[in-house]
């Protein structure tokens, strides 16, 4: 059902520890659930592709991973360790936005931030950090503007390097949170393969919270989609399909493979069309 | 015109006025510092805002016979509380601090109206002292300059990171919401320093102008600062002695200084713009990489 070739999941004994962990998890606003009761292990070096509509809880499920969001109820664990602000064994890469063309920082600058940004004191040369920034930006394959300006790249470039700043601490779990929004499909597409070799390099798991499953489709081993308080977790094959979607949403959805992309369509597709229009006024890269 | 430039006992007033270069120099570095922020965090507005506040604190001291620093640090450290209470973006803020502006301005007009002390007194904290800086009042800003240049060196990596993008720093553990309002105190003390030197209407050539030169001629988060601090005090410092040959107050020297180095530097990243990027792959290139 999906259209490219899939990666099997990296090797994992019954020892090994997830790189993230949930158990009978529980958020709600006010009077409004967004999800409940939900068990979820990441194994490292997984791919699991976040999707549902928009305000079903994507990236308060981030925040929760990230500690800035308390559970209701359950517990969440990186790495085996509760989860907590700061913690080093997550990379993060965020939403394209534009930086300024008067930045003071060029790409090597912007990526080593993901390494050491966070500590007290003054931005100093350093030799060991120059020597890191250096193999992550030719993983990335972005040494060719590695002294650019980062405010003069293209949208696409600057999501290549966020990703490269993501995964510059060595991290053992990589949060993308909606990292392909603003970028047209070519740039999707790559960002996407960026993110799976990335993972695939280093071994670190994803958990990537998309509103469009088609640039990571060739490369999520598994699918966590959430909508109206409910979920589903499963294969892509499991989850995208009218069955599923249409039991989970109680109304009429359709799954449509045209070319090797899914196309969406009820329901979930208002959802979207709803998501899409609200980012409307975003940049294009 | 020999009141703008007469240079005929330049040796006697020097000795003069060794303070006031003194003065010149904190401010220069402590403007060239924080300039750097003000810019990346897009906060001019708040700086002209908190100057006028400031300035409403130095009338209100010089009025009452109170110390007229410590009059306009109370106004900005007021205004920076103010304003980080309001928001910790610029356009979150941006209209509480035009609504706040002119009433600090109207205040301050009003103290100085009611004040019969010296003239000069009045205009200084407006539009800038005739170099004249006591020992006490020397003191007190080597005091703050230290506070400002300390609290700085050790919030730079963060606060560089929070101004860049907060949701991603947050995400990496930087501690962006006490960021915020900690910057608007340190961005405080600033002003109030330079409300005694430049005046409250002249700060933003302080506080913009050398960071906005230094970010068009380098991108280094090495050499920005550097620069914005070499600009700042040769501004400050060249306006000092410029004005040693007048009756005027040093603002407007220290103004033109600041404003040809801004316009030396676009000049400069306009001459070098059609090199700048000899490496860059075209669009279709970078794809290919994958």
């Amino acid at each position: 059902m999906s259209g490219g070739p899939r990666p099997e999941p990296a090797p994992r004994g019954p020892a090994a520890v997830p790189a993230l962990r949930l158990r009978e998890a529980s958020l709600s606003y006010g009077s409004r659930r967004l999800w409940s009761g939900l068990d979820l292990d990441v194994a490292p070096g997984e791919f699991v592709a976040v999707l549902g509509a928009n305000g079903a809880g994507k990236s308060s499920l981030l925040k929760v991973v990230l500690g800035q969001q308390p559970l209701q109820a359950g517990r969440v664990e990186v790495a085996g360790r509760p989860a907590r602000r700061g913690d080093r064994n997550i990379g993060y890469v965020p939403q394209q936005k534009g930086l300024e063309a008067t930045t003071p920082l060029r790409a090597r600058d912007f990526v080593r931030l993901g390494l050491d940004g966070h500590r007290w004191g003054p931005l100093l040369p350093s030799r060991s950090a120059r020597a890191k920034v250096e193999e992550v930006l030719e993983a990335v394959g972005a040494t060719s503007y590695a002294d650019v300006p980062v405010g003069r790249l293209s949208g696409g470039e600057q999501q290549r390097l966020r990703v490269a700043q993501s995964i510059v601490g060595d991290p053992r779990l990589l949060l993308a949170d909606e990292p392909l929004l603003s970028l047209d499909l070519h740039h999707a597409g790559a960002v996407s393969a960026l993110v799976d070799a990335c993972r695939t390099r280093t071994g670190a798991a994803v958990l990537f919270v998309t509103h469009d499953v088609n640039p990571v489709l060739p490369y999520a081993d598994r699918v966590l989609y959430l909508a109206g308080g409910r979920f589903r977790i499963g294969t892509p094959e499991q989850v995208m399909n009218s069955a599923t979607l249409s039991e989970l949403y109680g109304a009429p959805v359709e799954v449509l493979e045209s070319g090797g992309r899914l196309l969406v369509a009820g329901a979930a597709a208002e959802d979207r069309h709803d998501h899409e229009h609200a980012h409307a006024h975003g940049r294009a890269s | 015109m020999n009141r703008i430039f007469d240079f005929s006992d330049y040796g006697a007033l020097l000795a003069l006025v060794h303070n006031s270069l003194y003065a010149g120099a904190l401010l220069g570095l402590v403007g060239g510092l924080v300039g750097v922020f003000v810019v990346a965090r897009d906060l001019p507005f708040a700086v002209h805002g908190t100057s006028e506040l400031s300035f409403a604190g130095g009338a209100a001291a010089l009025l009452l016979g109170a110390n007229v620093v410590v009059g306009s640090l109370v106004g900005s450290v007021l205004a920076a509380v103010l304003f980080g209470v309001l928001g910790a973006r610029a356009r979150d803020h941006n209209s509480a601090i035009g609504v706040l502006m002119p009433f600090g301005l109207g205040l301050g007009v009003l103290f100085l109206s009611l004040y019969e002390g010296r003239a000069a007194n009045k205009f200084g904290l407006l539009t800038g002292q005739i170099v004249a800086v006591d020992d006490p009042q020397l003191v007190a800003l080597a005091v703050i300059s230290v506070v400002v240049v300390a609290t700085m060196l050790v919030l730079w990596r963060p606060l560089l990171f929070a101004s860049l993008d907060p949701e991603l720093a947050a995400a990496r553990g930087v501690p962006v919401r006490l960021l915020s309002p900690v910057f608007m105190l340190v961005l405080g003390l600033a002003v109030a320093m330079s409300v005694q030197i430049v005046g409250a209407l002249l700060v933003l050539a302080l506080l913009v102008t050398p960071a906005a030169a230094a970010v068009r001629v380098s991108h280094s988060p090495f050499v920005v600062p550097l620069l914005s601090v070499a600009f700042a005090l040769v501004a400050m410092v060249g306006g000092t002695l410029l004005a040693l040959g007048s009756s005027i107050p040093i603002s407007p020297y220290v103004t033109t200084v600041s404003f040809a180095i801004y316009l030396l530097c676009r000049l400069v990243a306009r001459l070098r713009r059609p090199a700048e990027r000899p490496g860059e792959p075209a669009p279709a290139q970078v794809a290919e990489v994958l």
